[in-house]
Parts: structure tokens; C-alpha cells; sequence
């Protein structure tokens, strides 16, 4: 019993080295303006002053990343739902060839993505814009979305769905009214995780936002560090309120990465 | 019948399609203008001539293209040495059984969760030269007299750059071998223990072999994701301090969208799509072997 709570103080000193960036990232988000970087672990007048500044120059950039991370999620989810499936109870010959592919995109460096839609974009008019951003960061999130997606549903046993099938109902019914809800929490799992690739990507809001107009806030963080540097609080601030989808899906989410796909649909 | 083949087909056609656009179109269109003069001048007049392997030439003659070869190489290994032996370590403390596990392993997670660009930001200050707690910590100490210029002197760059990306993949590592050591049946280790395997002998003998996958897995995933990272050295250093942090994604990143040659851009990263493919197909030929076996 003393080794385990020995072993319990040692992995909380651990936790503590570990997570000590994002301590460090609040304490110098308490400081007040103008101030330099603080030398004590804590802080000595903690004030908000930081976050007064961040949501005034950074907010309209929150609720653009808000914007493009929830339009993400939406999309993911009409496209890798039926996908993952399929694949998962469809018996078609190619399935090895189609997860292989899929595997294959998730290698496939951002920067290419960039570089192409890039070019697309700028001739459709897609530059600057809330859709070009959320096209872009479905290319994280989709391939991720039907892997994750298809594990779950395999466990669904066919018998649900075809009990359905015999009372008349077609595919795409039984897949809206049986297998979305016993999906429910592999859906949360993979909306969660859409919602924080799109909401933590840089290099789309770096590349396809040339003219300053539309701004997620992992860009203007990085304007921030560029020009801003004087104001270390404004700019942790503001990385502690990029912070919070992380946070929340740490504290939320984690029953739901663990949960079981069918919760019991057959007993 | 054929009505419901049909109709099964439609449940991919969503995704086949996103597939082939988000991915078949930007490789291809790499392809493509890796072969021809794309530039700024393109987007005006919609000229792209082909150059056959000028880009590829002209990128792989200049002077940044061996160091940031070197770069990638170097950082790929450190990162990925760091992460690997550190989240294993963790991951064997971490099967222990102990009070509050469960959530202490769970907070380790949250670096991999923040965006990079936050744990850049982060990193900023506290490797910031004159104020930053690394530094004073460090001078408070007695170990260093003169602040050490963590992110602006060439000699060190790379070195804070490695560090910081060991930080962020951590919990990436930690979290796939802890579930491949969960996989192991703990009879074996009963059984190693009748036979006086304990400690070291029974990792060396019953845990290594029994975690090849894993580790397999978790090294290559590893390698591919390090290639491709952008974030975590625009926001620590830009490249910088003369050029002492290049790699060849943030060559391709530079030529494409800084220098507007979207056609030199687009030869970079295919040479990463190469070596990446070579890892993968590496990966698969060593795990296809295991499994013939």
C-alpha cells in the first residue's frame, strides 16, 4: 500500500513536469499589462487584464475558429457516417483496397493539400473564406472519422438491422433510425476529435487566408507572437482560451472514447 | 436486388468522392505543377509552362536543400528517440497498479490535444532569452552564467526545436503502447515468473517480442507525422536562425507561399511524399513478413 501511494506522488511530480507549460501559459496569462515575464511560480496580483485584451483584439477570431470548427464537425459526419458503414457491414470485394487508401491519405503531408487547394481555391474564389477553410479541414478529419467510425459499427450485430429490413424499412432508414443512435457515441467521439483538428489547425488558416479578413484564432496567435511579443498576457490569454475544446474534451470526452458502441441495443 | 446493390454504393460515393478531391486531386495536382513553371505569374495570366525537372534541379542545387535534408533527418531521429523512450517508460509505470492511474495517465494527454501553435506559443516564452524560466532557472542554479539563446542562436535552435517536439508526442506514445502492454496476457508473465523471469528479463523476454507491433506502429505513425510537421518550427522559430531549423516541409511551405513558386513548392513535397511512402511501404513489407510467419 506505501509503494502505491509512492507510486501515485511520483506520477503526480511527473504530471506536474509534464503539464508545466500549460501552468506556465496561465500564470503569465495573470499578468497585468506591460509586464515582463514572471520570474516566481506564482502569481504575486494576478489579473485579468490579459483576457480583456485578447477578447477584444482575438475574439472575433474565436468565433471565427468556432465557425469553421463546427461546420467541420457537420460535414465529417454526413460523409464518414454512411462511409464507415458501409464499410464496416457491407461485405464489398475492394473493402481491404478502400481502408488501405484511407490509411494511405492520413500520410499524405498538409502542405500538399495546401499547395493544391491553394491553387484551386484562388480560381474559385474559396481564398478567405469560412467553406474553403471548412473543405480544407475536412481532409483531417474524414479519413480519421471512417476508421474510428467503422470500428465501432462492426460491433453492431446485422440481426438489429434486419429485423428492421423485414418490417419494410429500406437501407438508408434503418441506417438513419437503427444504427445512427446505437452509434451515438462513436458519432460524439469523432464530432469531438473533427472539432479539435479543425479548431487547432494552422497551417489552412495560415496558407488560405491571405488578406487578414477571415482569421482563425491559431493564426492570430501566431500574429500575436510575430508583432506582439510586449504582451506576453494578452497572448497566453489568448492560448488558454484556444485551450479550452481541448480541455473540455479531456474532462468530457472520455467516457465516451471508452464507451462500448452498441450499449447494450441487444440484450 | 440490384436496386439494393445500388443503393449500398451510395452509402460511399459521399466519402469516395471527398477522398479523390481532398486527396487523388492535391497529389496529382503536385504532380503536375512540379513539372511546370507555376508561379506567381500563373495566377494572372493562367501560364504555366512545362519545365520538365527544372524545379526538382533548381530546389535540390540550393544551398538550404542539404541542411534542410540534415534537419529533417536529425529532428525526425531525436524526436522520435525522445518520445518513443520516454512515453515507454511512462507506459510501463503506468501499468503499475496505483491510486488515481486512470486520470493522472489521462492528463498526460492534454500537450497532445492543445494546438500545436499554443504549445509553440508557450514554449516561446519559456525559452525566451532573457526572461524565460528555462534561463532564469538555470542562472538561479549556478549552471550557466550568460542566458542560453535557446530559439535565435543556430548552435541550439535545432536541439530547443527536437526538445519541444519530444514534449508534444509524448502522450501519443504513451497512449499506444499503454494499450499494447494491456494486451498482453498477464499469464505470461505468471508463467515467466515461475521460470525466474522478473524485471528486466521478463520486458527483454515477454514484453518486447509481444509489443513488436505495437512498437512498430507507433515508431512508423511516428516518423510519418514528424515529416510532415510545419507548426510547432513556424511558431518556435520560422526556420531560423539562419536556417538552422529547415526542414524540407517548411522548404516546401517557403517556396510555395512565401516566394509564390508554387511549382519548386510542390517538387519539396513530393520529395516528402516519397520518403514518407518509403517508411509506409517499409512498415508494411516487415509487418506482412511477421505475419507470414
Amino acid at each position: 500500500m506505501v509503494k502505491q501511494r509512492l507510486r501515485t506522488a511520483i506520477a503526480i511530480v511527473l504530471l506536474a513536469l509534464m503539464l508545466f507549460p500549460v501552468y506556465w501559459m496561465l500564470n503569465i496569462s495573470l499578468l497585468p499589462n506591460g509586464g515582463t515575464l514572471p520570474e516566481s511560480l506564482f502569481p504575486s496580483n494576478p489579473t485579468l487584464d490579459g483576457y480583456v485584451t485578447a477578447i477584444h483584439d482575438q475574439g472575433q477570431n474565436l468565433v471565427t475558429s468556432l465557425l469553421v470548427a463546427s461546420g467541420t464537425v457537420v460535414v465529417t459526419l454526413v460523409i464518414a457516417a454512411p462511409a464507415a458503414y458501409a464499410l464496416a457491414q457491407f461485405r464489398f470485394r475492394w473493402i481491404n483496397w478502400g481502408l488501405l487508401t484511407i490509411l494511405i491519405c492520413q500520410m499524405i503531408p498538409g502542405i500538399v493539400i495546401a499547395n493544391a487547394l491553394y491553387t484551386l481555391f484562388e480560381s474559385i474564389g474559396l481564398l478567405n473564406s469560412i467553406p474553403g477553410l471548412i473543405i480544407a479541414n475536412t481532409a483531417n478529419a474524414i479519413p480519421f472519422g471512417i476508421l474510428i467510425m467503422r470500428s465501432f459499427m462492426m460491433s453492431i450485430p446485422s440481426s438489429i438491422v434486419e429485423a428492421a429490413r423485414v418490417d419494410g424499412a429500406g437501407l438508408m432508414r434503418s441506417f438513419v433510425s437503427i444504427v445512427m443512435p446505437i452509434s451515438r457515441n462513436s458519432l460524439i467521439t469523432v464530432g469531438l476529435f473533427a472539432f479539435l483538428f479543425a479548431w487547432s489547425d494552422f497551417l489552412f488558416a495560415l496558407t488560405m487566408s491571405t488578406k487578414g479578413q477571415i482569421t482563425p484564432v491559431t493564426l492570430g496567435i501566431f500574429t500575436y507572437l510575430g508583432v506582439n511579443v510586449s504582451q506576453w498576457n494578452a497572448v497566453m490569454a489568448t492560448a488558454m482560451l484556444a485551450s479550452i475544446p481541448a480541455i473540455i474534451l479531456l474532462v468530457i470526452a472520455q467516457r465516451y472514447i471508452a464507451a462500448g458502441a452498441t450499449g447494450g441495443a441487444v440484450k | 436486388m440490384r436496386k439494393e446493390a445500388i443503393a449500398k454504393v451510395l452509402f460511399v460515393v459521399p466519402a469516395a468522392l471527398a477522398i479523390v478531391f481532398l486527396f487523388g486531386y492535391p497529389v496529382v495536382k503536385n504532380a503536375v505543377m512540379s513539372f511546370q513553371d507555376y508561379g506567381l505569374r500563373t495566377f494572372f495570366t493562367g501560364r504555366a509552362d512545362w519545365i520538365g525537372l527544372d524545379n526538382y534541379v533548381t530546389v535540390m542545387n540550393e544551398n538550404v536543400f542539404g541542411k534542410a535534408v540534415l534537419n529533417t533527418a536529425l529532428f525526425t531521429v531525436g524526436s522520435i528517440v525522445g518520445q518513443f523512450v520516454i512515453g515507454m517508460l511512462l507506459a510501463l509505470f503506468f501499468k503499475k497498479n496505483f491510486p488515481l492511474n486512470g486520470v493522472l495517465r489521462a492528463l498526460f494527454l492534454l500537450p497532445w490535444l492543445l494546438p500545436l501553435i499554443v504549445g509553440s506559443a508557450a514554449w516561446r516564452a519559456i525559452l525566451e532569452q532573457d526572461s524565460g524560466i528555462v534561463n532564469v532557472m538555470l542562472r538561479n542554479l549556478g549552471i550557466i552564467d550568460t542566458p542560453i539563446p535557446w530559439l535565435t542562436s543556430p548552435d541550439v535552435a535545432l536541439i530547443a526545436v527536437i526538445l519541444v517536439n519530444i514534449w508534444l508526442g509524448i502522450p501519443f506514445n504513451l497512449t499506444l503502447l499503454y494499450s499494447g502492454l494491456q494486451d498482453i496476457p498477464d499469464e505470461l508473465y505468471e508463467a515467466g515468473a515461475l521460470d525466474g523471469a522478473n524485471g528486466w528479463k521478463a520486458f527483454w523476454y515477454i514484453t518486447w517480442p509481444q509489443l513488436r507491433a505495437v512498437v512498430s506502429i507507433t515508431l512508423m505513425l511516428g516518423v510519418i507525422y514528424t515529416l510532415k510537421v510545419l507548426d510547432i518550427i513556424l511558431g518556435l522559430t520560422k526556420g531560423g536562425p539562419a536556417d538552422a531549423t529547415q526542414t524540407i516541409a517548411l522548404q516546401s511551405y517557403q517556396h510555395s507561399f512565401v516566394q509564390f513558386k508554387f511549382g519548386q513548392g510542390a517538387a519539396l513535397s513530393n520529395i516528402l511524399i516519397v520518403i514518407s511512402l518509403v517508411f509506409a511501404v517499409v512498415y508494411l513489407r516487415v509487418n506482412r513478413r511477421r505475419i507470414d510467419e
